[in-house]
C-alpha cells in the first residue's frame, strides 16, 4: 500500500523535525515493512499559478495551437506562451512553468521558439506535473488559486510516499487510519482517529433510507445504505483529494468515485455507489441462486456461483459484494441521485468470490483481510456528507441498517504470557498498557487478563497474537539470546549417511551432480521406449503446470540428466559424466482423494493413514549418464584418441553406488528400456522376500539415443536409492575380517566357458566351491585378470583367467592343500557353468 | 705354519724394504686416484688389493725375514694395506656420489605436466550446503527429518494454520496435483515449503523434538535470475517445555556464527507466517563489510547492497494452533521454527548471482564447489 506521509501527519502528531527515513525504520520495526520511500514532487521548481489573460488561436498548423497571454500577478508579470491544449478559457487559472523550471522526471523548461512565436514558459497538464491522467488537457485550477504562488506548495505536490508491505494478517493497516495508529503507538504520540473526524451531526439520525435487508447473515453482518440527491456530476474533485489519490496509487475518475476511494484509503472501508434511478425494489444481500448472472463493471457477463455473495434488488443481482459492482447500476456522468453502500462482508466469502471470478480488487483485498465492522455507519455518513458538500447535493437524513449480531471475541491469557513467549520480563503493567494502546479493552484479575480486541483487529484471536502486539511495540531488539539447550540427538540416520556417501563416491569417480528438471513431458516416456504397463508410465499430473508441454512429474531421472547433458554439450562440453539423486513420483492404483483433516485436535492413526494412502509412490532414485571420453584427452596418450565412455563405465558407476552401500548384490544381464538389450546390467538384491531388482546400467538403446538426439553410445545407470537405503539400514556394523599373518599361496587358473556364460557366475561358482570344500585353505580373493577369445579356444568359447589367493589362518599351507582347494573351486565352476580348466 | 727359516734370501725379501713398500703404496694410490669409473676402480682394486697385488705378495715374504725384522716389516705392510683400502673406499664413495649426482640430473622431469587422467567430479552446492547447514544443527543435537515432495494439502496448509480462503494461502502460489482420472481435486500439492515436515515430525517423533528438514520445494514462479519454480529450503523446529524467542535467537545466532563467522549480530523484525506467532524475519550483520558500507563515504558493499544487514530467513514461535493440530498440548509445550532458502544462502555465502546456475547443471558451476560447500 502506498501511504503519503502528509496524510499520516494529519492524524499523528510526530515531533519535529520529521525524518522520513526514521519513520520507515520505525514502521518496519513494528511489522509494517517499508519496501520503498519515494520522495515525490521535490524536483518541481518554478511552477507558479497564473491567469490566462488572452488567447490567440494560431492557424495553419496540423492541430489547434494557442498563443496565450498569461500573468502571474503584479507588475511585469505578463508573458506569452504557446499551448497545444484547448480546454481552458480566458480568466482560468493554470499552473505555469517558468523558463528555468524543472518538472517531474528532471524535464527542464526553457524559453523556446515554437510555431513561429517565442514561448516564455509552459502551461502544464496534470500528467506533466507527475500526477498522471489526461495529457491533452491543461490543469484548470480553482478560481481562488493565489496568483504567483508556488504551485507545488499550493497543490501539496511535495511529499514522501511509503510503500508499505502489509502482511495478510494486518487488514487494519490497509488504511491511513491503521498505519497512523501504529505509528502513533510506536512514537508514543497522540492519534486522531479519522473514523471520528468529519462526521456530520446527523450521523445518528433515525429514519430509513433505501430499503435493504440481509438474507444470509453468514455472508454479511452489517449493511448500511445512505442516499444523496441532486449532486452535480461535473463538479471537479478538490485538488488536495486528487493529489492524495494519485500519490496513493489511484486514478481520479469522477467526484463520486474519488470520494468513495478516498474514504476507503483513509478508513479502510470499501464503499460502493449505486445510481438511485437504476435500482428497482428493495435491496437484499444474499448468496447467488443457481443460474443467476451479472454483468460487472468490466463488461463481463458472469455466471454466479451459489457461494457468491451478491447484492440484489427486484431485478436480481446488481453487484458482486465487496468485489465489483454491476454495470446496470453503475453511476455515470449523468447520475445525480446516489445510494451509498457500506458493509461488513464475510472475509472468506469475499476471498472465494474474488478468487473464483479472478477479480482481485482494492475492496476485496480489504474484505479478505478483515474490515472494522463498526465503520459502515461512519464511512457511509462521511461519504454522503462529502458528496453533498462537494457535489452540491443534498444528504438525505436517515440510513438503512441491516445487521446481524456481532459478538466481540474475548481472549483470556496469563498476564505474563508475553514474557513467557519472548523470554523477557515486560511486567503486567506494560502488557496492559500496550494492549490498551492497540485498542483492546483489558480486564486484569489475579494474573489473568481478559482482553477484548477492538473492532478493527479481527486478527487478534489468540494469546500469542496479543503477545506479539506487546513484543513488537516493545521492540524485537529487547528479546535476548539464550545459549542452545543441550539436546540428545543421534546424528544422521543410516540412510542419510549413505546418501552423502554415494554422492561423494560418485564425485570421487569423476561424476558431477546436477539438480534436474522435476517436470516432464509425456513424449519423454515414449522417447524412452517404455512399454504400456511400465511403472514409469504412472506419472503424476499437475493441474497447473508452468509449461503446458510439461504437465508431468518425473518418474525417472534420466530425461532430466539428458537435458543437462545437452545443455553442457551446447556449451562446448562433450565429455560428460553427470549424476543426480532425486525423488520421482508414480501413481498407485486406486488412490483416494486426500482428506482435509480437522485442525482443532491431532489426527488419529486412521486419519494419518488416510493421508498416506492418498500420496503417490515417491522413491528416491540415483542416476548417472556418461558421454564422450571417460578419460579426458592428454599428452600421455601420444596421439592416441582418449578412451570413450562405454557401458562398462555406467555399470561401474552403479557398482560404485552399491559398493558404498555395503550391500551384497548380484549382477546379471537385463533387457529393460531404455537400455541396449545386449549391454545392460541388472542389479539384484536377494533377501528373505526373494529377489528385488535395484536398477540397471549400461549403454542406452540406439533408438532412445536418437529420440533424445544424444551422442552415439551414450550410457546411463539408474538405481532405486530408497530400496538400497532401506536394505542397507538393516545391515549391522561392518565386522572386521580375520587377518591371517601366514604366507599367501597364489594360484592362476584359466577356465574355458561358453561365450555367453556371465563372468559373474563363474566367479561366484569359484567362491562357492572353495568355501564348500571347507579346507583350511581359505579363498581370500578372486581376481579376473584376463579374458580371451580367439583361435586358441575355438568358436563360441572364451577363456577367463583368474588369480586365486589362498591362505590359512593358522599356518603355512602345503602345496597339496592349496591344490585341493583350487580343484574344489574349479570343480564347482565346472558343475555350475561348464567351465573346463585350460591345459588339462 | 712353516718352520723357522734361519737362512733367508736377501733378493727375495727386497720387496719388504721400506723404499719398496712406499713405492708400491704410491703406485696403488695413484692408480686408485686415476680410476675414472667403477670399472677402472675395479681394475685398480684387483691390481693393488687382490691376491696378486704387489703388496699382497710382499706380505707373504715376511716369514723370510729374520725374526727380529718381522715385526717392523709387518707394521709397514699393514699400514700400506690400510692406506690402499681407505683410498679404495674413498674413491668408491666419490664415484658413487658423482654417479648419483649425474643420474638425478639426467632424471629431472617437468613436474608441472598435468596428469589429470581421470576427470574431477563434484557434488552440487545445494546438496553440500544443505549438509553443511544440517551439520551445524546436528552439532546442537538436532536430527534431520524428511518428507515427501508431493504432499497432502492438509500437511502443507491446514495443519500449519493456513485457513481455507485466507490470503495467506496466496502467499505461496502452489502447484496442484490433478486426479489420475482427471476429475476433481486430489487434495495433493507439490509442497510449497518444507514446513509440512514439521507437522510430520510432530506427529511421529517423541517430545522434546529438535529437527531440521532440508528439501526441495515448489511454487509457480516463472524462472528468472532470482525466482525458480523449484528451490530448496531448510527449516528447523524445536518443541520443548518453556522455549522462548530467546532460545530461537540463540539457535539462529549459533547458526550464523558457524556459517558466516563469529561475532556477527542478528536482528529479528516482525513478519507474518501463519504457522508461527509471533513471527519475524531474520537478518544478520553483513559478513563482508560488517556494516562498514553504511558509513558516509565508505565504499559500497555488493553483498548487502550497503544496507549493513542481510535478510537470511524467517522464524517465529510455533503457533499454538499448529501444536493443537498436531496433538500437542500448547499449555505444556512451546516451540520455535525457522527457515531459510538454500539458494538464497548460496547467493549470500558464495556469491551466486543467478539462481538458474543452480538448476542448469552446467559442470563449470558445480565443479567450482568440489565435494563440500
Amino acid at each position: 500500500m502506498l501511504v503519503p506521509l502528509s496524510w499520516l501527519l494529519e492524524y499523528v502528531k510526530l515531533p519535529e523535525p520529521v525524518d522520513a527515513g526514521e519513520i520507515a525504520r520505525t514502521l518496519t520495526g513494528i511489522g509494517l515493512e517499508i519496501e520503498g520511500i519515494d520522495r515525490v514532487g521535490h524536483e518541481i521548481t518554478s511552477v507558479v499559478i497564473a491567469e490566462v489573460l488572452g488567447i490567440e488561436e494560431l492557424t495553419g498548423f496540423k492541430k489547434p495551437i494557442r498563443y496565450c497571454r498569461v500573468s502571474t500577478g503584479g507588475p511585469d508579470a505578463e508573458r506569452q506562451v504557446i499551448c497545444g491544449a484547448t480546454n481552458f478559457s480566458v480568466g482560468d487559472r493554470v499552473p505555469l512553468a517558468l523558463p528555468g523550471a524543472t518538472l517531474p522526471g528532471g524535464f527542464e523548461i526553457g524559453m523556446s521558439k515554437r510555431y513561429g512565436r517565442v514561448s516564455d514558459g509552459m502551461i502544464c497538464s496534470t500528467d506533466e506535473l507527475g500526477l498522471g491522467g489526461d495529457h491533452s488537457g491543461i490543469w484548470v485550477l480553482p478560481a481562488d488559486a493565489p496568483l504567483g504562488a508556488d504551485f507545488a506548495a499550493y497543490a501539496g505536490l511535495r511529499d514522501v510516499v511509503f510503500d508499505v508491505n502489509v502482511t495478510p494478517d494486518k487488514g487494519h493497516a490497509l488504511s491511513i487510519r491503521g498505519v497512523a495508529r501504529e505509528l502513533s503507538i510506536a512514537y508514543g504520540v497522540p492519534f486522531t482517529d479519522p473514523a471520528d473526524a468529519g462526521l456530520p451531526d446527523w450521523i445518528d439520525a433515525d429514519g430509513e433510507s433505501y430499503p435493504a435487508s440481509i438474507a444470509d447473515p453468514t455472508a454479511c453482518d452489517r449493511f448500511v445504505l445512505r442516499e444523496v440527491t441532486g449532486i452535480d456530476p461535473d463538479r471537479p474533485t478538490p485538488l488536495p483529494m486528487l493529489v492524495r489519490l494519485v500519490r496513493a496509487g489511484m486514478r481520479s475518475v469522477s467526484l463520486a468515485v474519488d470520494i468513495t476511494n478516498y474514504l476507503m484509503l483513509e478508513l479502510g472501508q470499501p464503499l460502493h455507489a449505486f445510481d438511485r434511478s437504476t435500482l428497482t425494489g428493495p435491496i437484499v444481500v444474499r448468496r447467488a441462486a443457481p443460474g443467476e448472472r451479472l454483468e460487472t463493471l468490466d463488461h463481463v457477463l458472469r455466471d454466479l456461483d451459489p457461494d457468491d455473495i451478491c447484492i440484489t434488488d427486484s431485478s436480481g443481482p446488481i453487484s458482486l459484494a465487496g468485489t465489483m459492482g454491476g454495470l446496470a447500476t453503475e453511476i455515470s456522468g449523468a447520475s445525480t441521485d446516489l445510494v451509498i453502500e457500506a458493509a461488513h462482508f464475510s472475509a472468506p466469502g469475499i476471498a472465494r468470490t474474488s478468487r473464483r471470478h479472478r477479480l482481485p480488487s482494492e475492496a476485496s483485498a480489504r474484505f479478505e483481510r478483515g474490515v472494522d465492522y463498526e465503520l459502515p455507519l461512519r464511512a457511509s455518513a462521511r461519504a454522503v456528507a462529502m458528496l453533498a458538500e462537494l457535489g452540491g447535493g443534498t444528504a438525505l437524513p436517515g440510513r438503512t441498517l441491516a445487521a446481524a449480531p456481532i459478538e466481540p471475541a474475548t481472549v483470556t491469557m496469563r498476564a505474563d504470557h508475553p514474557d513467557r513467549v519472548a523470554g523477557t520480563s515486560y511486567g503486567a503493567a506494560t502488557v496492559i498498557r500496550r494492549l490498551t494502546e492497540v485498542g483492546c479493552e483489558v480486564r486484569a484479575d489475579a494474573g489473568t487478563l481478559t482482553v477484548t480486541p477492538p473492532s478493527w483487529r479481527p486478527d487478534l484471536t489468540d494469546p500469542n497474537d496479543l503477545a506479539e502486539e506487546v513484543i513488537r511495540f516493545e521492540g524485537y531488539e529487547r528479546i535476548g539470546i539464550a545459549m542452545p539447550r543441550t539436546v540428545a540427538g543421534r546424528g544422521r540416520t543410516a540412510a542419510q549417511r549413505l546418501r552423502s556417501r554415494v554422492g561423494r563416491a560418485l564425485a570421487g569417480a569423476g561424476f558431477t551432480e546436477v539438480i534436474g528438471d522435476p517436470f516432464g513431458a509425456p513424449e519423454d516416456l515414449d522417447r524412452l521406449g517404455l512399454a504400456d504397463g511400465d511403472d514409469r508410465r504412472r506419472a503424476v499430473t499437475l493441474a497447473n503446470p508452468i509449461r503446458d508441454s510439461e504437465p508431468l512429474l518425473r518418474t525417472t531421472l534420466l530425461p532430466g540428466l539428458f537435458k543437462a547433458m545437452a545443455r553442457n554439450a551446447g556449451r562446448g562440453f562433450a565429455d560428460l559424466a553427470l549424476f543426480e539423486i532425486g525423488n520421482v513420483a508414480r501413481n498407485r492404483p486406486r488412490m483416494p482423494v486426500a482428506p482435509i483433516l480437522p485442525v482443532d485436535r491431532g489426527p488419529d492413526e486412521h486419519e494419518v493413514e488416510s493421508l498416506a494412502a492418498a500420496l503417490p509412490d515417491q522413491p528416491r532414485l540415483i542416476a548417472a549418464v556418461l558421454t564422450g571420453a571417460r578419460e579426458p584427452a592428454g599428452w600421455w596418450q601420444q596421439g592416441q584418441p582418449p578412451r570413450p565412455a562405454d557401458f562398462r563405465d555406467a555399470i561401474e558407476a552403479a557398482r560404485t553406488v552399491l559398493d558404498a552401500s555395503g550391500l551384497r548384490y548380484q549382477v546379471r544381464s537385463g533387457r529393460p528400456a531404455p537400455w541396449h538389450p545386449g549391454r545392460c546390467a541388472e542389479f539384484v538384491l536377494t533377501d528373505d522376500g526373494g529377489q528385488v531388482v535395484l536398477g540397471h546400467a549400461g549403454e542406452l538403446h540406439p533408438r532412445v539415443i536418437k529420440a533424445f538426439r544424444m551422442a552415439a553410445r551414450t550410457c546411463a545407470m539408474e538405481l532405486d536409492l530408497s530400496l538400497i537405503e532401506r536394505a542397507a539400514a538393516a545391515l549391522g556394523p561392518v565386522q572386521a575380517p580375520a587377518i591371517s599373518r601366514h604366507p599367501v599361496a597364489t594360484q592362476d587358473v584359466a577356465l574355458l566357458v561358453g561365450a555367453d556364460v556371465p563372468a559373474a557366475e563363474v566367479e561366484a561358482a569359484l567362491v562357492a566351491g572353495a568355501a564348500a570344500a571347507g579346507s583350511v585353505a581359505q579363498l581370500e580373493d578372486v581376481r579376473l585378470f584376463d579374458v580371451y577369445t580367439g583361435e586358441q579356444v575355438g568358436p563360441g568359447r572364451k577363456s577367463l583367467a583368474y588369480t586365486l589367493r589362498f591362505r590359512a589362518m593358522d599356518r603355512t599351507l602345503t602345496d597339496e592343500e592349496v591344490g585341493a582347494a583350487r580343484d574344489a573351486a574349479v570343480a564347482e565352476a565346472a558343475r555350475l557353468t561348464g567351465a573346463v580348466l585350460r591345459g588339462s | 705354519m712353516s718352520a723357522p727359516n734361519n737362512s733367508y734370501d736377501p733378493v727375495r725379501v727386497a720387496a719388504l724394504a721400506p723404499d719398496e713398500v712406499d713405492r708400491m703404496t704410491a703406485e696403488a694410490l695413484a692408480a686408485i686416484a686415476a680410476a675414472a669409473d667403477f670399472d677402472e676402480l675395479k681394475q685398480a682394486r684387483l691390481a693393488h688389493q687382490g691376491g696378486r697385488a704387489p703388496i699382497t705378495l710382499a706380505s707373504a715374504e715376511i716369514g723370510a725375514l729374520p725374526p727380529e725384522a718381522r715385526a717392523e716389516a709387518g707394521r709397514r705392510i699393514s699400514a700400506a694395506k690400510r692406506a690402499i683400502a681407505e683410498a679404495l673406499t674413498a674413491r668408491q664413495a666419490d664415484l658413487e656420489a658423482e654417479r648419483d649426482r649425474r643420474v638425478l640430473i639426467d632424471e629431472v622431469a617437468d613436474v608441472t605436466l598435468p596428469w589429470n587422467r581421470y576427470p574431477a567430479g563434484a557434488r552440487h552446492p545445494v546438496t553440500t550446503l544443505a549438509e553443511r547447514i544440517s551439520d551445524v544443527f546436528i552439532g546442537m543435537g538436532y536430527e534431520i527429518a524428511e518428507g515427501p515432495e508431493v504432499e497432502a494439502e492438509w500437511y502443507d496448509f491446514d495443519a500449519l494454520n493456513f485457513p481455507p480462503d485466507h490470503p495467506a494461502r496466496e502467499m505461496q502460489d502452489s502447484f496442484w496435483i490433478g486426479r489420475p482420472d482427471g476429475a476433481g481435486r486430489s487434495g495433493l500439492v507439490l509442497r510449497t515449503h518444507t514446513s509440512p515436515v514439521q507437522v510430520r515430525s510432530m506427529l511421529t517423533r517423541p517430545l522434546p523434538l529438535y529437527v531440521v528438514s532440508p528439501g526441495k520445494c515448489f511454487r509457480t514462479d516463472e524462472l528468472d535470475a532470482t525466482h525458480s519454480p523449484v528451490f530448496h529450503q531448510i527449516e528447523g523446529l524445536a518443541v520443548d517445555e518453556g522455549l522462548t524467542m530467546a532460545d530461537l535467537r540463540g539457535a539462529i545466532s549459533t547458526f550464523v556464527a558457524a556459517m558466516f563467522g563469529e561475532g556477527l549480530r542478528t536482528r529479528l523484525r516482525p513478519d507474518f507466517f501463519p504457522f508461527t506467532e509471533p513471527s519475524a524475519d531474520v537478518s544478520m550483520e553483513c559478513h563482508v563489510c560488517r556494516g562498514a558500507s553504511t558509513e558516509p563515504g565508505a565504499p559500497p558493499c555488493r553483498v548487502c547492497r550497503s544496507q549493513g544487514w542481510i535478510e537470511i530467513g524467517g522464524c517465529g514461535m510455533v503457533n499454538p494452533r499448529v501444536l493443537i493440530a498436531c496433538g500437542i498440548d500448547p499449555d505444556r509445550y512451546s516451540g520455535f521454527a525457522f527457515g531459510m532458502g538454500i539458494e538464497r544462502t548460496l547467493m549470500i555465502r558464495h556469491g551466486v548471482t543467478d539462481i538458474r546456475d543452480t538448476l542448469e547443471g552446467d559442470v563449470r558451476f558445480t565443479a567450482a564447489f568440489g565435494v563440500e560447500a
